[in-house]
């Protein structure tokens, strides 16, 4: 499995770092850190090029994030024109680990304020496609 | 070592939909450039052809344009940063004339939007952002500065409202530029009430896809003299990278890019913001306009928004900027911005600005910027 489904559209599937994908199926949204030197990495890289080491382990991006900026789009690409109105957002974890994601559809706009808290998880899209996004905790 | 110059500009009306194919807008802008200058084509020992392929039928297109233009059999390659492709194009050819490779070399950029519609173009351009981790959420250009936007309010206390005083600023202009897509001046009124495109940005807060080319012809000093009674040196260059994703970012209220590029043109210039008398900055977006105040040290990191406020970057103002309507009103023909950017530098350095003459200017800087700051280019010129 690559990342044939993962996203609203995706463009590519086959990648080392599609172990990403096996996580996330099973209610994890992981990234690398590097076994030989510990850099760690987001998004996740199959491939150190710190230490030019291809020995990496997964980890869980855990804990309570914080919403530092976000958007809603009203303009949808081709593909993601039925999509929209959707939020896009960055929210920043442990480890200062900033992910980009759609915000949940049960936030509702007027309670969107940069700075709220924020869960990631893994979440199912129509389709049999699967992403991860940020909810309200 | 040698010193190197402009001593050509030219540039193509920038429209919506141009109605003929891209060799031939290239040859409009080609031939605004080779004006008045003491040289013919067989004159120009290489040339660098500047686009985002993704909206090119063509491929391959430097073969295809040095053959309309005559420059074969002379070098031709193509060179790609997105929006900053042209102002690439230039500093690789500044080094090719400095390592005495060639003496006049051609960088003309162009690009055909109107074979795209303009949700295409979006996709297009969303997929000029990682297409394995972020392009899949549909991620587009806007979209990314919007979150710049969102981050500057946030941070700062900027408001919509202040956005769309740049944009009122660049229609001034723009309504004066006969190059310019868009020529109508539009009121704070106007660009508050248009459709959201991605909040906080709306419409009028968006630069249009256009069709367009530009043209620049460099040369080493001792020939530029013989070339042109009016070369415009090229004193700074700053050229850097931030990453792919918006996740890697480690600031959201400005472009690092921009900063990195700009710091080191200073450095090169020996100069100093306060020492630049007209500048075009990339407005993509009005936000995007705001940044560049910032990064490029015009104002201090969150009061970008006073220079606007104060009209501080209007022709008679301290510094100022776009003064050519920006890209907000002349259209973004991606791989043709830079050297319309540049364009419009030399033109004030020559004292030719139709638009807007700036009384005296003697240094102009272009800030061109990549995708949703990718990629930065800083240049800073010197009649
Ligand atoms: C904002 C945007 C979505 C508008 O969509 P569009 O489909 O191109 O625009 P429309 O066809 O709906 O526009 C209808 C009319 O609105 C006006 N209009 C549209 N954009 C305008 C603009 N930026 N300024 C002034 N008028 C504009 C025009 O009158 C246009 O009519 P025309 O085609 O006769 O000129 C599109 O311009 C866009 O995506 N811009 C951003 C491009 C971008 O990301 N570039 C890279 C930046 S880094
Ligand atoms: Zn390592």
């Amino acid at each position: 499995m690559g990342f044939e489904n993962f996203g609203t559209v995706s463009f590519t599937a086959a990648a080392k770092a599609a172990d990403f994908m096996t996580h996330l199926e099973a209610g994890k949204v992981m990234t690398t850190r590097c076994r030989n030197c510990g850099a760690s990495y987001f998004p996740p890289k199959a491939d150190c090029p710190a230490c030019l080491s291809s020995d990496v382990d997964w980890f869980e991006i855990k804990g309570q994030g914080k919403l530092n900026t976000y958007t809603i789009v009203n303009y949808g690409p081709t593909g993601f024109e039925n999509d929209a109105p959707y939020i896009l957002a960055l929210g920043e974890f442990e480890g200062g680990i900033q992910v980009l994601a759609r915000l949940s559809r049960d936030i509702k706009p007027d309670d969107i304020k940069v700075g709220m808290s924020l869960a990631l998880s893994p979440v199912k899209l129509p389709d049999n496609r699967v992403a991860y996004e940020f909810n309200k905790v | 070592m040698a010193e190197v110059a402009i001593v050509g500009v030219g540039q193509s009306v920038f429209s919506r939909d141009c109605g003929v194919s891209i060799r031939e807008l290239s040859f409009e802008a080609f031939k605004e450039a080779m004006e008045g200058l003491d040289i013919t084509t067989g004159d120009i020992d290489a040339s660098i052809i500047c686009s985002a392929p993704e909206y090119d039928k063509q491929r391959s297109p430097a073969g295809l344009i040095s053959e309309y233009l005559e420059l074969t059999p002379k070098p031709s390659f193509y060179v790609e940063t997105v929006c900053s492709s042209s102002s690439t194009g230039l500093r690789i050819a500044w080094s090719l004339v400095k390592a005495g490779l060639h003496k006049v070399v051609a960088v003309i950029g162009f690009q055909k939007m109107s074979e795209l519609s303009s949700r295409d173009a979006a996709e297009r351009m969303g997929r000029g952002a990682d297409i394995i981790w972020e392009s899949p959420f549909g991620l587009t250009m806007p979209a990314g500065y919007a979150m710049y936007a969102r981050a500057h309010m946030a941070k700062y206390g900027t408001t919509e409202e202040h956005l769309a005083k740049v944009r009122v600023k660049n229609s001034h202009y723009g309504a004066a530029n006969p190059k310019a897509t868009y020529r109508k001046e539009l009121g704070l009124e106007d660009i508050l009430n248009s459709e959201v495109i991605t909040s906080p940005l709306k419409k009028f807060d968006c630069c249009a896809n256009a069709d367009g080319a530009s043209c620049i012809i460099v040369a080493r000093g001792d020939v530029a003299k013989g070339i042109t009674q009016v070369p415009v040196w090229i004193i700074g260059l700053g050229a850097a990278t931030d990453t792919m994703t918006m996740a890697g970012r480690k600031s959201l209220t400005g472009l690092e890019c921009a900063k990195e590029a700009g710091k080191q043109a200073y450095k090169m210039a020996g100069l100093k913001p306060q020492d630049i008398d007209v500048a075009e900055v990339h407005d993509c977006f009005t936000v995007s306009e705001i940044l560049a105040y910032e990064d490029l040290g015009f104002a201090k990191p969150g009061e970008g928004v006073g220079l606007i406020e104060d009209k501080q970057t209007y022709a008679d103002g301290k510094i100022p900027v776009n003064v050519d309507g920006g890209l907000l009103s002349k259209g973004h023909p991606i791989g043709a911005t830079g050297g319309s950017q540049v364009r419009t530098i030399v033109r004030q350095l020559r004292r030719q600005a139709t638009e807007a003459q700036v009384k005296g200017a003697e240094v102009g800087l272009v800030h061109n910027i990549g995708g949703i700051g990718q990629y930065g280019n800083v240049t800073i010129l010197r009649r």
